[in-house]
């Protein structure tokens, strides 16, 4: 089954990526924009995807600054 | 007494490293595969970009099959320093409190800082004086400390916020400008600057040395 990791900065976490990118977007004439983060994705096909969540908190986030969030796509 | 320095794909500093070790004691390289710590008496992970930093800094690290030792050896009072990537590394391996983020301005930097001694009564620090100023170089992009407020009232009220940036040279956004803490029992530290980049003349101080000597002294004569 395939899933899908969204990994992001826990909330009041300093994240300077989505500082970053927030302020670059008015310069190109994007307005309107705010509370940008920044965060990583991925993807695995899992034989078990009840493993999925152990695998987040044992390397592929770090609980400590992470959120993540999982989502299997093949239906459940 | 003998240092052990690890040497992961992708360190850079552990020659430098081992070249510091050397100037107080024994010291010899553990590659990252080999499981047998050589009855070494202190440990040092070194800097650099341990399996090219891949998904986190320190992230692959700390599933080297030496770090299993590492972690045993450390279980035991064994003292083990972590520098740069190295306190990255043991962070990552729940060895040391708290996790390393981003620099506030994304940057790498390159930069001397002056650390202040906040606890000279560790393995690390035992030949230095509480206040001491330690001139050491620090170059890194990830090296945001960060720890939840409350975890960050412990480490200070158990002493284990060993090292910090003296006023204004904070430069990477760390809170309450911690450069270098120890775990709860104080036979752990990391720091991100660099004192085995200070033990020479040559460079401009030798302030790095101290850590070393204390470790060395430590090492020889358990507290």
């Amino acid at each position: 089954m395939r899933a899908r990791v969204l990994i992001r900065p826990k909330e009041g976490i300093l994240d300077p990526q989505g500082q970053t990118v927030e302020r670059a977007l008015p310069a190109l004439g994007f307005k309107g924009v705010s509370h940008v983060h920044v965060g990583r994705l991925v993807e695995l096909d899992v034989d078990d995807p009840s493993q999925v969540d152990a695998m987040c908190e044992k390397l592929l986030a770090n609980p400590l600054i992470e959120d993540y969030e999982v989502t299997l796509l093949d239906g459940r | 007494m003998k240092f052990g320095v690890i040497r992961f794909p992708g360190s850079c500093d552990e020659v430098d490293a081992l070249h510091a070790c050397e100037r107080f004691g024994d010291a010899e390289l553990l590659w990252h595969h080999d499981r047998d710590l050589h009855g070494v008496d202190a440990v040092v992970v070194p800097g650099g970009f341990s399996y090219g930093d891949y998904l986190r800094a320190g992230a692959i690290a700390r599933f080297s099959p030496v770090m299993e030792s590492v972690a045993g050896f450390a279980r035991e009072g064994g003292p083990v320093l972590g520098i740069c990537n190295g306190f990255q590394v043991l962070c990552e391996a729940g060895l040391l409190p708290g996790a390393l983020l981003p620099n506030k301005t994304l940057r790498f930097v390159f930069r001397q800082v002056d650390l202040v001694v906040e606890n000279a009564d560790t393995p690390f620090t035992r030949v230095c004086a509480q206040g001491d100023v330690l001139s050491i170089p620090a170059k890194h992009q990830t090296g945001c400390y960060y720890a939840p407020e409350p975890l960050l009232d412990e480490l200070e009220a158990n002493g284990q916020l060993v090292l910090r940036y003296a006023p204004g040279q904070n430069f990477n956004g760390a809170l309450r400008d911690i450069a270098g803490v120890t775990n709860e029992a104080g036979n752990v530290m990391g720091l991100m600057p660099h004192p085995e980049h200070a033990v020479d003349p040559l460079t401009g101080s030798v302030d790095g040395g101290r850590i070393f000597e204390s470790l060395a002294m430590a090492a020889a004569v358990p507290a």
